[in-house]
């Protein structure tokens, strides 16, 4: 009996003991990834909220000069408002880039499910096909945006031939330098591009799926239709949330395409173009990064919008 | 063992032969437009072969902005990764503090030869930033064989005879080659709008966007005019698609002899010129047209060579300066690619007027070109451009009224300039 209190008394302390060595071996294991992180994701941000409070021309100031809120809003002399808030142009850019967001991400997901559905059926050539479909999605940006930016030229670039005989254009006009139907010209770059990105994710999911459902399903005389929309969709669900986050928050800080098609152009100008042409063509660092954080925080919105409202689950 | 110091030894002697029989290597950001590389690679190597160093020609972007925003990075963040930059008129007041001065490096009686305005445009504070080497202005260039098919004996004076006689030799042009336009020029959204549109203001009459004291001006009858001129312009004698045009857009169409008349820089001469292009032969220059009332008007452009005042080899990149910008190279380059020297006594010279008849004809539009406001604008001028580019696009695209945008960027500007520039 004697021995027997020790033990008991002893089994939680050591249970205690190997759970304190088991989570400070995970500290361990995770410090590497939390200083990485702190480096190149934590220091930048902080810098950047830090610059957002400062006027900083990288040409003439020799160092950031601390002026509160101003970059995002303060009063003239006259009394009117000015600054990153009140800038029609930077409205602009956020409403074009949420368009350009919205109509893309819908396409690319819409199309995606369909190549998905398609390369994840049995025929002879899948691989290649799957192998196929990707290649829009291989090649670096810059390279397909200057490809589409050669065949939406208005003199010989083939798109715009395509439109002429199809009367949709006439001569020395284009669906890029149309401010009406620039958007959208971009936005078809982007499908292009990116609805083989989507197919690839949601074919994952549909992989997941166990196939003697779909047995079941038929033994019980379920129609093709029925169990996409009883069995597939909801089951695909989460692969598809994922997907769609990814996406979206990709596409509101696209910048690369629509900068080498469009330039600065104000029609087609994206929140991140707006920041690059404070930050490096101005020279404005402060201001320019008081941008970025706006942009930031819209994202983060934009997050915490699909995380809460779709309930999604990241485990 | 052995193969260790056969390596060695290999290493070794490769290391000692390079060193010796190399001088420095000097890194240079020069030009992309036209033929610009091969040309500053040709002299580059010139110098190099004569004095034993080695030049390395960087490739840089073809658009003035990008270029401005690739070396302001990299001067503000101190580097000396490159060691000469070529850099446009309007640059030295942005990034000057990050220049060497050459002032003692170049010999006076050298430096006296160049135009004044240009070297006082390159002094900053007293200090010569940049040698010049190029001037620009624009130009029209127009189809010699075109004009006279259609019973034109001259170019035109006014920018509403260019709108007839190019409205004119589209409509029988289209007949046989349906992308035929009449007049292309820059419109995209960039620094290059910037100096289409000056001209055209200009041209009117209304001004040079802010005046020499710092007073904005834009907002005036003159600038409407000549906007809601240029804007009738577009989506007829002009592709609707001039929107998304730089230098070399234009010069595409034109040089593919699918256009009457274009807008640009003195180098599309020598590319146009040049054996293989279609339209070899065929082009006239001719000062840009005027307003009503107005007097032509040409953008001052050009490109100076400036030494990154924390390079490693500031004496092998002043020698390398004095070189390009001498007289010699100056009147190699302005018979070869037809660049503007800024060398007054080479427009003289019979061997470059040769090459470049138009040198001679168009002097007075080369030493009159106007300036854009980068002097009274100082550290702001590219946040000034950006706004007048911005709104001169949005007439163009129909997007605004002359009315709306000249008010708008006038506010704009306004707003850029704070308490003052």
């Amino acid at each position: 009996m004697a021995t027997s209190t020790p033990s008991t008394a002893r089994r939680p302390g050591r249970n205690r003991s190997v759970e304190a060595t088991r989570s400070r071996t995970a500290i361990w294991l995770l410090l590497p990834t939390i200083i990485v992180l702190a480096l190149v994701a934590g220091y930048p941000l902080l810098r950047t909220i830090y610059l957002s409070f400062t006027e900083y021309n990288i040409n003439t100031d020799p160092a950031p000069k601390g002026i509160g809120f101003d970059n995002y809003a303060f009063r003239l002399d006259d009394g009117t408002l000015s600054g990153l808030l009140t800038d029609p142009q930077w409205w602009q850019a956020v409403w074009t880039t949420v368009k350009f967001t919205v109509s893309s991400v819908v396409l690319e997901t819409l199309l995606g499910l369909g190549m998905a559905l398609v390369i994840n059926s049995k025929f002879r050539a899948r691989g290649l096909l799957r192998t196929a479909i990707l290649v829009p999605w291989a090649v670096p940006t810059v390279v397909s945006a200057q490809m589409w930016n050669w065949m939406y030229q208005d003199n010989f670039g083939i798109i715009s031939q395509w439109g002429r005989s199809l009367g949709l254009l006439e001569a020395g006009q284009s669906f890029v330098a149309n401010p009406n139907t620039a958007l959208g010209a971009l936005v078809a770059v982007d499908v292009w591009k990116t609805a083989p990105f989507m197919a690839l994710l949601i074919l994952a999911g549909l992989q997941s799926i166990p196939s003697d459902m779909y047995e079941a399903a038929d033994v019980d005389g379920a129609s093709k239709v029925r169990q996409f929309f009883r069995l597939t969709l909801p089951l695909l669900t989460p692969a598809l949330l994922v997907a769609l986050i990814f996406r979206t928050l990709d596409a509101l800080r696209v910048f690369d395409m629509p900068y080498i098609v469009k330039g600065n152009a104000p029609e087609t100008m994206t929140m991140s173009i707006y920041a690059r042409q404070q930050m490096i063509d101005n020279a404005q660092f402060g201001y320019g990064s008081a941008v970025s954080v706006l942009i930031f925080l819209i994202i983060m919105i934009f997050t915490v919008i699909y995380v809460t409202s779709l309930r999604v689950r990241f485990d | 063992m052995k193969k260790a110091t056969i390596l060695a030894g290999l290493t070794f002697a490769l290391v000692s032969g390079v060193a010796h029989a190399q001088g420095v290597t000097l890194t240079f950001a020069c030009d992309s437009v036209g033929s610009g590389y091969d040309q500053c690679k040709k002299g580059a190597d010139a110098w190099a072969k004569k004095t034993g160093n080695t030049v390395r020609v960087l490739q840089v972007p073809k658009e003035t902005g990008d270029r401005l925003a690739l070396y302001q990075q990299q001067l503000g963040a101190k580097s000396k990764d490159v060691d000469v930059y070529m850099i446009d008129v309007v640059w030295p007041g942005l990034i000057g503090q990050n220049l060497a001065d050459l002032s003692k490096s170049i010999p006076k009686a050298e430096l006296d030869q160049h135009f004044p305005a240009i070297v006082k445009n390159n002094t900053i504070n007293g200090k010569l930033v940049g040698v010049p080497w190029f001037t620009d202005a624009g130009v029209l260039y127009y189809r010699t064989d075109l004009l006279q098919k259609y019973g034109y004996k001259s170019a035109p004076k006014t920018w509403a005879e260019l709108q007839t006689m190019a409205q004119k030799i589209q409509e029988g042009e289209r007949k046989s080659n349906p992308r035929f336009v009449g007049f292309v020029f820059q419109g995209k959204n960039y620094e290059g709008l910037t100096c289409d549109a000056l001209e055209w203001v200009n041209s009117f009459g209304g001004g040079e966007i802010v005046d020499s004291s710092g007073k904005v001006t834009i907002n005036n009858p003159k600038t409407v005019a000549a906007l809601k001129q240029i804007q009738s312009f577009v989506g007829t004698i002009s592709p609707q698609a001039v929107t998304t045009y730089a230098e070399e857009d234009a010069r595409n169409v034109f040089q593919g002899g699918n256009a009457a008349f274009m807008r640009n820089w003195p180098y599309a001469y020598a590319a146009g010129q040049a054996e293989g292009s279609p339209i070899k032969g065929k082009i006239g220059v001719a000062a840009l047209p005027a307003g009503p009332g107005g007097k032509p008007a040409a953008t001052l452009g050009g490109w100076q060579l400036a030494a990154n005042a924390y390079s490693a080899h500031p004496k092998e990149a002043a020698d390398l300066i004095r070189y390009l910008t001498g007289k010699e190279e100056q009147k190699r380059r302005a018979i070869d690619a037809s660049y503007n020297p800024t060398i007054a006594s080479l427009y003289k010279d019979q061997d470059v007027l040769k090459a470049v008849p138009f040198f001679g004809s168009l002097y007075d539009v080369f030493t009159n070109a106007v300036a854009r406001p980068a002097t009274v604008t100082k550290s702001k001028y590219n946040q000034v451009s950006n706004a007048f580019a911005t709104g001169v696009y949005n007439v163009l695209t129909k997007k605004s009224t002359p009315e709306a945008a000249a008010s708008s960027i006038q506010s704009q500007i306004t707003r850029i300039k704070g308490r003052g520039f």
